[in-house]
């Protein structure tokens, strides 16, 4: 079954692209997807632009309403994911330990619903 | 002539108390072929049924166990059947070849799937508020109802609970083992804290009037036994199961007529339960023998030395600092700190300790036992006018209204020292 993995952190105080930390973080990361497509549990994974990127839509009785920026103003931002095919929560969950984010911001795993033909 | 015949039980009574002492065990085998809990206990609920009808008249089957999963795993099938979707074919494909086992359950014991269900029912990806319900009402056979009643919530957000934790366990598949080494440790203390989770409700019942909920301690108590006997080399569950009954072994002096809250320095010795404090010692000792410290091996050892002791004032105030000292360096938790200070007051002075007391309250200013404890440091120093204040902080933050009773009665006391 497919989990994903969403990747939460601020924004504000991730380590910028250029710093040390930041060359850390990129080859913890390579290394992190290596583990997963050797151990043959990645489907997919990518990290996104900044929320300031973001556009948001809105439909109410056919008009539609664009606005500039994320859906919700929150505290750790939507910085990427990965999906994870596991036969169970518990490797999931074995796998979103490794994700190098985890150590300063949040991890949230949520199984992908199949739906049935 | 005296008639020699038994007093006559309630044959339907007799029958309910060994379903609940199974219950679990029933549950565990039949999810482990079926997955899903719904399903299993709807079928064991018809296998229950079935059985009050027969056995009433052709007496207890050989093995009541036995029977009961060979019933509900017919009914299961006849369920699946039923259900028009089909949704879990698997499942009844699983049943359909375990029929050939079932004669040989009549005569042998199925492995004990408990293990597995307790590491379900407590997997950290569950709230622990859900992870006690279904505890209870999976492996202790406690109806919705009564676990709600126990928990002083209501039916429903008690039977929510219960829905949601079998929802989640089906749709993110909450796996049915027993972890593996790497995570066994943590898995375990996960499981033991839903276990003392259940046993403190009972025990100190953080809300409402009735004190001490028995019947939760007991079900907390038989739960542990359980898992100690599935675990029985590892010496923190066996601390767990000690540590329950030391505590328990005070109920009965730990209100006085009247149902108020006595104190330990103040209970009757008389009253602690003996027999309850040599199996607590005895389990304890050996678990402390395996060398493989823990914090419930710990507290537990701190309860033995309590137990243990003659009177308040003969308690082995050194052995009960030292075990403190350790327990605070595993767990760096400031109310562990807190009982270690008050501990060590007893060796010292109040004079000395009220320093590394107030130095706490920062971190514990939401903890009606800092200010209960801040408050007798106070009186002991003669400042009563701050020791009131204490009190009154303590009753603010108290929970339940023995707790308030106890708080206020203090203050009381203080008041006729004030005016003699």
């Amino acid at each position: 079954m497919k989990y994903i993995a969403l990747i939460y952190s601020n924004e504000a105080t991730d380590p910028k692209p250029g710093s040390e930390e930041f060359g850390q973080l990129i080859s913890e990361y390579q290394a992190a997807t290596q583990t997963f497509v050797e151990d043959g549990v990645m489907v997919a994974g990518d990290p996104l632009e900044s929320v300031s990127n973001a556009t948001t839509l809105r439909s109410r009785n056919g008009n539609l309403d664009v606005t500039d920026g994320p859906f919700a103003e929150t505290k750790e931002q939507l910085g990427g994911y990965y999906i994870f095919e596991c036969d169970n929560l518990d490797d999931a969950m074995k796998y979103a330990a490794m994700i190098p984010t985890v150590n300063y911001g949040s991890i949230e795993v949520r199984p992908i619903m199949t739906i049935e033909a | 002539m005296v008639s020699s015949s038994p007093p006559p039980i309630n044959f339907e009574t007799g029958i309910h108390a060994l379903i609940r002492e199974e219950w679990g065990y029933l549950v565990s085998t039949l999810y482990k072929s079926i997955g899903d809990f719904d399903l299993v206990e709807d079928s064991l609920q018809d296998a229950v049924e079935v059985a009050l009808g027969k056995w009433k008249q052709a007496g207890l089957p050989k093995s009541p166990k036995a029977w009961l999963l060979t019933t509900a795993k017919r009914k299961a099938i006849d369920r699946i059947r039923r259900d028009n979707n089909f949704r879990t074919k698997q499942s009844e494909f699983a049943l359909l070849q375990d029929q050939d086992d079932d004669l040989k359950e009549e005569e042998f014991d199925v492995p004990d799937e408990r293990l597995r269900l307790m590491f379900t029912c407590c997997h950290p990806a569950l709230d622990d508020r859900i992870s006690v319900a279904l505890t209870l009402r999976l492996l202790g056979g406690l109806s919705t109802k009564e676990i709600a009643r126990a928990f002083l919530v209501s039916v429903d957000t008690m039977a929510q609970r219960v829905v949601r934790g079998k929802r989640k366990i089906k749709q993110a598949a909450i796996p049915y083992i027993i972890p593996e080494k790497s995570t066994f440790p943590e898995r375990l203390s996960a499981v033991l804290s839903v276990l003392y989770l259940i046993f403190n409700e009972g025990y100190s019942a953080s809300s409402g009037e009735k004190h001490v909920r028995g019947e939760l301690c007991n079900e907390a108590i038989r739960l542990t036994r359980i898992l100690e006997h599935l675990c029985p080399q590892e010496p923190e569950v066996s601390a767990l199961l000690a540590l329950m009954l030391l505590h328990d072994s005070r109920k009965a002096a730990r209100f006085n007529n009247g149902g108020g809250f006595v104190p330990m320095e103040e209970q009757d010795r008389k009253l602690w339960d003996r027999k309850l404090i040599d199996e607590g010692s005895k389990l304890i000792e050996t678990s402390l023998a395996q060398r493989k410290l823990g914090p419930y091996q710990l507290q537990a050892a701190i309860s033995a030395v309590h137990a243990n002791a003659r009177s308040y004032e003969g308690t082995d105030w050194q052995e009960i600092v030292l075990l403190y000292d350790e327990l605070y360096n595993l767990t760096k938790n400031p109310v562990v700190d807190l009982n270690r200070i008050v501990a060590r007051s007893n060796i010292s002075s109040v004079e000395e300790e009220i320093d590394a007391l107030n130095a706490l309250e920062e971190q514990l200013k939401d903890y009606q036992p800092f200010y209960a404890a801040k408050a007798d440091f106070l009186v002991k120093l003669s400042k009563i006018i701050e020791a009131k204040e204490c009190f009154q902080k303590a009753i603010d933050l108290s929970g339940n209204d023995n707790e308030r009773d106890f708080l206020a009665e203090k203050v009381a006391g203080i008041n006729s020292l004030q005016n003699d």
